[in-house]
């Protein structure tokens, strides 16, 4: 079941006019900004389906930039995100993409600076919930039914272990767990599910372990 | 947790509870939250929609010009005459329109399920409210028996215009009002299935054809007839009216025809109203471009 809570369907609070084209998208340009852990230098914003043919109007490309900027949908400095971006100094640019997506409302949002950057597909599946489908390259394939938490990681021995023995010691039990890289001792991911919820100071404490450079909670 | 409409109200019935109850037991379960936490972000939500009601009802305008102000013309035309559709209907549609009127302003709102179907819920729930007089409890739990249903139909078929037309939407959001309106008036758990099964078979296939792409015409419009939709079954249901098919089979028939739409009619602003040559001129005038494509 994708739509766990109440809250899912009565909720969000947002600024209009479109849960899926501003709400829903505003969560997929603040995953990103979540995973990458700072304000980027620049934003590669490509929108495919729906979202590529009605964007203007619904102000996708506006929620999208608030996201990214680290704000919630209720929040209503959403509105002027891409002059804010622009005093800002941050480039933003946005690709009307053409090709077919699994997805109709499918965003894909690539973010970064000097030091690094980071790609993620995210889909907007209804109602403002958001999907994170692909990041980095790697396909995320999550059920949807748990939460969920990604992991950055340096590849190195004891990254792992590190993470599944901060979880086995709040008594949180993993159903479902990848690994991957591109390239070997280079940055990696993890992306585990598990079966109760994780509240802030695990994922804290996670972000402590051995070798991770970045957590975030994808699916609640 | 029940994954289903016939589960839903086998469990408010077997315990003897509405099935606004069974939605607040299984969001504490769930969310791991107590009573007081649960109905007070609901409180919040209310709050929200009654703020974006109030705001319609002094009259807004959307950037684009095209949609504001008819929530006013109703209520005035309300004072001044009464309605042939009657006083709760005329008032469910100002409403609905009001707040769909601040969405389409960029105003605040709580999406039910979505933004924008964000009107059909709360429009009817603050006329009925003028003749049922519920207590502020009674109100928040309107919210959660509509939120019930809302959560069966975004498990089982879907509540995106862009993945299944109006219909998910708009649809959606009536089907989950008539069921919330006959608990408040009294009405069974399976009662409230049925209203919810009458207006979503009244709603199938409509599609999401969006002028422009902005969610103004023709959704502020749907909204209230979504809201009318809902009220007339929910008094349907009350009467002990069913629905032939069950309201599962309803969801999943929505569920199925939305799979079928067209591309051009599912929110990507290229057929239906959108496509029409009045539609593609607004949409020009809104972006300052010539007519050109097609």
């Amino acid at each position: 079941m994708k739509y766990k809570s109440v809250f899912d369907i009565i909720g969000p609070v947002m600024i209009g006019p479109s849960s899926s084209h501003t709400a829903g998208a505003a969560r997929i340009g603040r995953a990103a900004r979540n995973l990458f852990g700072r304000e980027p230098k620049w934003a590669d914003i490509h929108l495919y389906g729906s979202f590529a043919k009605t964007y203007k109007g619904h102000g996708t490309d506006v929620a999208i930039v608030g996201g990214i900027l680290d704000y919630d949908t209720y929040d209503t400095r959403i509105s002027s995100a891409l002059e804010t971006a622009k005093q800002k100094g941050i480039r933003v640019k946005f690709h009307e993409e053409e090709a077919h997506t699994d997805h109709p409302n499918t965003a894909k949002v690539r973010i970064g600076d000097d030091d690094g950057d980071l790609e993620l597909v995210g889909i907007s599946i209804g109602g403002g919930m958001a999907e994170i489908v692909e990041l980095n390259g790697f396909e995320l394939r999550l059920s949807g039914n748990h939460p969920a938490v990604l992991l950055i990681h340096n590849d190195r021995y004891g990254a792992i272990a590190s993470v599944t023995s901060i979880l086995a010691k709040h008594e949180i039990n993993i159903g479902h767990m990848e690994v991957s890289r591109k390239e070997e001792g280079k940055r990696a991911l993890m992306v585990i599910e598990v079966d109760q919820n994780l509240d802030d100071t695990i994922l804290k404490e996670l972000e402590q372990g051995d070798h991770i450079l970045q957590v975030a909670k994808i699916v609640d | 947790m029940f994954r289903n409409v016939a589960e839903l109200v086998e469990l408010a019935e077997s315990e003897g509870i509405q099935i606004s109850e069974v939605m607040i037991r299984q969001e504490m379960e769930v969310k791991e939250k107590t009573r007081e936490e649960v109905v007070g972000q609901m409180e919040r939500n209310l709050d929200v929609m009654e703020k974006a009601v109030e705001d319609g009802l002094k009259g807004v305008r959307s950037h684009s010009g095209l949609t504001g102000g008819d929530a006013v013309l109703i209520q005035k035309y309300m004072q001044e005459k009464e309605p042939l559709s009657g006083p709760i209907l005329m008032d469910a549609v100002s409403k609905a329109v009001a707040t769909n009127e601040v969405n389409a302003a960029m105003g605040t709102i709580c999406a039910t399920p979505t933004a924008g179907s964000a009107g059909c819920v709360p429009g009817t729930l603050f006329a009925v409210k003028n003749k049922l007089n519920p207590t502020r409890e009674q109100m928040v739990r309107y919210l959660f028996t509509s939120g019930a249903f809302g959560f069966v139909v975004a498990n089982n078929a879907s509540i995106s215009g862009a993945a299944g037309g109006c219909q998910a939407e708009v649809g959606s959001a009536a089907g989950m009002a008539a069921a919330a309106i006959v608990e408040m008036a009294g009405g069974t758990p399976s009662q409230s299935a049925e209203a919810m099964a009458i207006t979503l078979k009244n709603m199938l296939g409509l599609v999401c054809d969006p002028v422009a792409g902005l969610v103004e015409v023709p959704c502020v419009k749907r909204n209230a007839m979504g809201a009318s939709n809902a009220v007339v079954a929910a008094d349907m249901a009350l009467a002990g009216v069913t629905s032939r098919i069950p309201c599962d089979e309803v969801i999943d028939a929505m569920y199925k025809i939305g799979q079928t739409m067209p591309v051009a009619l599912r929110e990507t602003a290229q057929g239906g109203l959108a496509a029409t040559p009045t539609g593609r001129e607004l949409e020009a005038k809104v972006y300052g471009i010539s007519l050109k494509k097609e």
